[in-house]
C-alpha cells in the first residue's frame, strides 16, 4: 500500500507521473482526444483518468483495510469469504396465494436454492385485510396475500422451518408475520431458537421512498424496538430487520449521500433501541443490511466496502460496541430494477449480471438478482430461473469467488472507498444539523433530494447524455417481444375474501375481540405488544384487525409529497 | 398562446402502490414546461380524484400505475366522471403498463398511455396538442 512507501518513493512516483503527463500522455491527447471532456459516474462523481499510489497515500493498511473477518472489515466480514461458502442465493418469490407460492419455493429448493425471499402484495404490506375496501383490485397483484395464520400456514406445508432461511420483504406489518412464522414453527414442533431468516422491517425508509408507511415515524420507532427486543431474546438466529440503503426508491444519488443518509436512518433505530433499554451488543449483531449494487460497477463495489468500514467505526467509536459481531456490516443485495430497461428486456440479463458481480466483488453475504422482466411485473418462471443461473455461473464458473476481496489494493477502488467514506460522514453530520432523520422525513428534505436526482437522471436520458443501450442509444426499431408474464389470478381476490370471512366466522370471536382490546390498551402504554400479537395470530385475529387496533392508538400518517 | 392561462394538470397515484419517482419526474417536467401542476399524492381513490378534478377545474388528469390495477381503476374513474358530467378532460396514464394492456385502456376513454421509458417532452407535447382551449374565464 502507498503508506508502505516512504517519502522518497512517493516523490519519485509524483515526478514520474508529471513526466508521463507532459510527454506520453500529452502526445496521445493531441492526436486523439478522449471520448469526453469530463467523465462522471452515473451519480455525477468525477472519475479521473488514472489512479496511482499517490491517490491512496493516506491509506494505512492495518488501520483502514486490515484483514478479512477483522475490524474494520473493509475486506470482508468473514476471513475466508466465498472460499468458505458462497453467498446465499436468494430469489424473490411470492404471488397470489400460499399454495402457488409454495410450489414455486419447492421448485427453487430443487434447483439448489437455499434461502428464499417472500414478496407480498400491497394490502399485506400495508396491513389491510383482503375485504378492506382499500384493498380492492390489489389482492395478490404484486406478491403474496396474507392476512391471517390460515393464509400463512399452508405456505410451509412440507417445508420444515429449521431447514430453510426465509427473508420476508414486509415492513409495517412485519411483527405480525413474524408472529405467524413463530406460530407455524410451534405447530411443526420446531424450536424458536432454530429459526433463521430476515425481516426487512426498515420502517423509516418507507416515508418518501417506497411509501408503504402506516403509523407516524415516532410510533414506527417504538414498534421497531419492540420487535427487535422480542426477537433477540426469543429467536437468537433470526435477523429482525435488514436496513435498506435506499432513498426515494432510487439509487441514483451520489454514493456518499446514499451511505450517509442511510446510516443517519440506521443510527436513529439504534438510538431508539438503546432508549428502549437494550444493550448495543445485544441487538447490533442481528442487524443486516440491504445495499443495492448499481450498474456503475466500481462505484458500487467501493460503496459496499466503504459502508462496511464506516459502519464498523461508528459501532465501535460512537456506540462503544464490544462484540465484534456488532461491527460486522452484513450485506444483502436484493436485486435492483433501477438500471433495468423496458426496451429489449433480454439486455437486462447482462445488466443484472454486472450488478451481481459488483455485489460479489463488494463482499455481499446474500444476493438476489434483478429479473429481466422485472420492469413490467412479477418475474416469470423463466426469468426466476435465469436469476438463479446468473448467480450460479458467477459463483461456480467465473472463479471470482475464489479470492477474498480481489480488488483490495486497487488504487482506484481504494481511493474511491475512502472518498465515499469521508463523504458519507459529512452527510450524516448534515442530517444531524437539520434536526435528525425523522425531521428530514417530515420536512421533505430527503424526498426532495431523491426527486431532484431522479429528475436529473430523466433529463440526461432525454438529452442522450446518459446512455441506456437500446433505449436512447443504438435503438433498433423492433416489435415489442411478448414476454412470458405472470398473470394474476382473477379469482384470487374472491378466494382470499372468502377465506378471511370464514376465519372470522369460525374463531372464538369473544376471545379475538378481547385480544384486540388488550393490544389497544398496551399500545397506549410503553409496554411490549409482541407477546399479545403472538397470542392474537394464534387466535385467528387478522392482520387488518391488529393493525387497526394499533392505528386507533398511534394514528395513521400521511406524507406531504415533495419534489 | 402564452397570454392564456396555463394548462392545469392534476396528477395522482391511485391505489396502494407507493412508487412515486416517476410521477414526480413528470410533475417536475410539466411544471418546467409552464403548466400548473397539482400532485395529489399517494393512495388516491377514484372518488378523491374526481372531487379534486371538479374543485380545481383541471384540463388534464394524469394517473401513474405500477401495480396492475389500471383497468379496474380507470373504469371506475371514467364512470364517476361521466356521472358528474365532467367530460372534455384529457385523461392520460403512465407507469408500468404493457402495450397490450394500454390498448384496452384507450376505448375506456384514456387519451394516451405512456410507458416508463417515455421522454417527458413527449408527454408535454401530447398535452399541449390535445388540451381543448376551454379556459376563457
Amino acid at each position: 500500500m502507498a503508506v508502505d512507501l516512504n517519502k522518497d518513493k512517493l516523490e519519485e512516483i509524483e515526478r514520474a507521473a508529471r513526466e508521463w503527463e507532459e510527454t506520453t500522455l500529452k502526445r496521445t491527447l493531441e492526436k486523439r482526444p478522449e471520448r469526453k471532456e469530463v467523465f462522471l459516474s452515473n451519480a455525477w462523481q468525477p472519475i479521473r483518468r488514472l489512479y496511482t499510489p499517490l491517490d491512496v497515500k493516506d491509506l494505512d493498511y492495518t488501520r483502514d483495510l486490515g484483514f478479512p473477518g477483522e475490524y474494520p472489515y473493509t475486506r470482508g466480514v468473514v476471513p475466508t469469504m466465498y472460499r468458505g461458502r458462497l453467498w446465499t442465493m436468494r430469489a424473490q418469490t411470492g404471488f397470489g396465494g400460499a399454495e402457488e407460492t409454495r410450489e414455486r419455493i419447492k421448485a427453487l429448493m430443487k434447483a439448489g436454492e437455499i434461502g428464499f425471499s417472500l414478496d407480498f402484495d400491497l394490502p399485506t404490506q400495508l396491513g389491510l385485510d383482503p375485504d378492506d375496501p382499500r384493498a380492492r383490485n390489489e389482492v395478490g397483484r404484486t406478491g403474496l396475500n396474507v392476512s391471517c395464520l390460515k393464509d400463512f400456514e399452508p405456505l410451509f406445508e412440507g417445508i420444515p422451518l429449521d431447514q430453510v432461511t426465509t427473508s420476508m420483504t414486509i415492513n409495517f406489518p412485519a411483527p405480525i408475520l413474524y408472529a405467524m412464522y413463530l406460530a407455524v414453527a410451534e405447530k411443526q414442533g420446531v424450536a424458536w431458537e432454530k429459526l433463521s431468516g430476515t425481516l426487512q422491517f426498515d420502517l423509516l425508509k418507507e416515508y418518501g421512498s417506497l411509501n408503504a408507511y402506516v403509523f407516524p415515524p415516532r410510533a414506527a420507532l417504538r414498534w421497531w424496538a419492540d420487535l427487535v427486543a422480542f426477537s433477540v431474546k426469543n429467536t437468537p438466529r433470526w435477523n429482525p430487520c435488514s436496513l435498506w440503503m435506499v432513498l426515494g426508491g432510487r439509487i441514483c444519488l451520489p454514493p456518499d449521500q446514499l451511505v450517509g443518509y442511510a446510516f443517519a436512518k440506521d443510527m436513529t433505530y439504534i438510538d431508539a433501541a438503546l432508549e428502549a433499554g437494550l444493550d448495543i451488543d445485544e441487538f447490533a449483531p442481528r442487524l443486516s443490511f440491504l445495499a443495492p449494487a448499481s450498474i456503475d460497477f466500481f462505484e458500487s463495489i467501493a460503496r459496499l466496502r466503504a459502508s462496511r468500514r464506516l459502519w464498523a467505526r461508528i459501532m465501535k467509536e460512537k456506540y462503544g460496541a464490544k462484540n465484534p459481531d456488532s461491527c460486522r456490516f452484513r450485506i444483502y443485495y436484493p436485486g435492483s430494477a433501477d438500471d433495468l430497461s423496458f426496451k429489449e428486456p433480454l439486455n437486462n440479463i447482462v445488466r443484472a449480471t454486472i450488478q451481481v458481480l459488483a455485489s460479489v466483488l463488494g463482499g455481499a453475504r446474500a444476493i438476489d438478482c434483478g429479473a429481466y422482466d422485472e420492469a413490467y411485473a412479477i418475474p416469470s418462471e423463466e426469468s426466476s430461473r435465469v436469476k438463479l443461473r446468473t448467480q450460479q455461473i458467477i459463483g461456480y464458473e467465473s472463479r471470482v469467488a475464489d479470492v477474498v476481496d480481489p480488488l483490495g489494493g486497487s488504487y482506484y477502488v481504494e481511493a474511491l472507498t475512502s472518498q465515499i467514506e469521508e463523504g458519507a460522514k459529512s452527510c450524516i453530520k448534515e442530517i444531524e444539523d437539520l434536526g435528525g432523520f425523522v425531521a428530514c422525513i417530515e420536512n421533505g428534505f430527503l424526498q426532495r433530494k431523491a426527486a431532484e436526482a431522479a429528475y436529473r437522471v430523466q433529463r440526461e436520458k432525454e438529452t442522450g447524455e446518459r446512455v441506456v443501450v437500446g433505449e436512447n442509444a443504438f435503438v433498433t426499431e423492433e416489435e415489442e417481444r411478448p414476454l412470458e408474464l405472470h398473470e394474476p389470478d382473477p379469482e384470487l381476490e374472491r378466494r382470499q375474501m372468502e377465506r378471511i370471512r370464514k376465519v372470522r366466522e369460525e374463531r372464538d370471536n369473544d376471545r379475538a375481540q378481547a385480544l384486540i382490546g388488550r393490544i389497544r390498551d398496551v399500545a397506549a402504554t410503553r409496554g411490549s405488544v409482541m407477546p399479545l400479537i403472538l397470542e392474537a395470530v394464534k387466535a385467528d385475529v387478522t392482520m387488518g384487525e391488529i393493525m387497526q387496533a394499533l392505528k386507533d392508538v398511534w394514528g395513521e400518517y400521511t406524507l406531504v409529497p415533495a419534489f | 398562446m402564452s397570454a392564456e392561462a396555463p394548462i392545469k394538470v392534476l396528477l395522482a397515484k391511485p391505489g396502494l402502490d407507493g412508487h412515486d419517482v416517476g410521477v414526480k419526474v413528470v410533475a417536475s417536467a410539466l411544471r418546467d414546461a409552464g403548466m400548473e401542476v397539482i400532485y395529489l399524492g399517494l393512495r388516491q381513490t377514484a372518488q378523491q380524484i374526481v372531487t379534486a378534478t371538479l374543485e380545481e377545474d383541471v384540463d388534464v388528469i394524469g394517473l401513474s400505475f405500477h401495480s396492475l390495477i389500471h383497468e379496474a381503476f380507470i373504469s371506475e374513474l371514467m364512470n364517476l366522471l361521466k356521472e358528474k358530467n365532467a367530460t372534455g378532460i384529457l385523461v392520460i396514464a403512465g407507469g408500468s403498463i404493457l402495450k397490450t394492456h394500454a390498448q384496452n385502456l384507450k376505448p375506456m376513454g384514456v387519451a394516451e398511455v405512456f410507458g416508463v421509458e417515455t421522454p417527458t417532452q413527449k408527454i408535454v407535447n401530447f398535452i399541449r396538442e390535445n388540451v381543448k382551449p376551454k379556459r376563457g374565464h
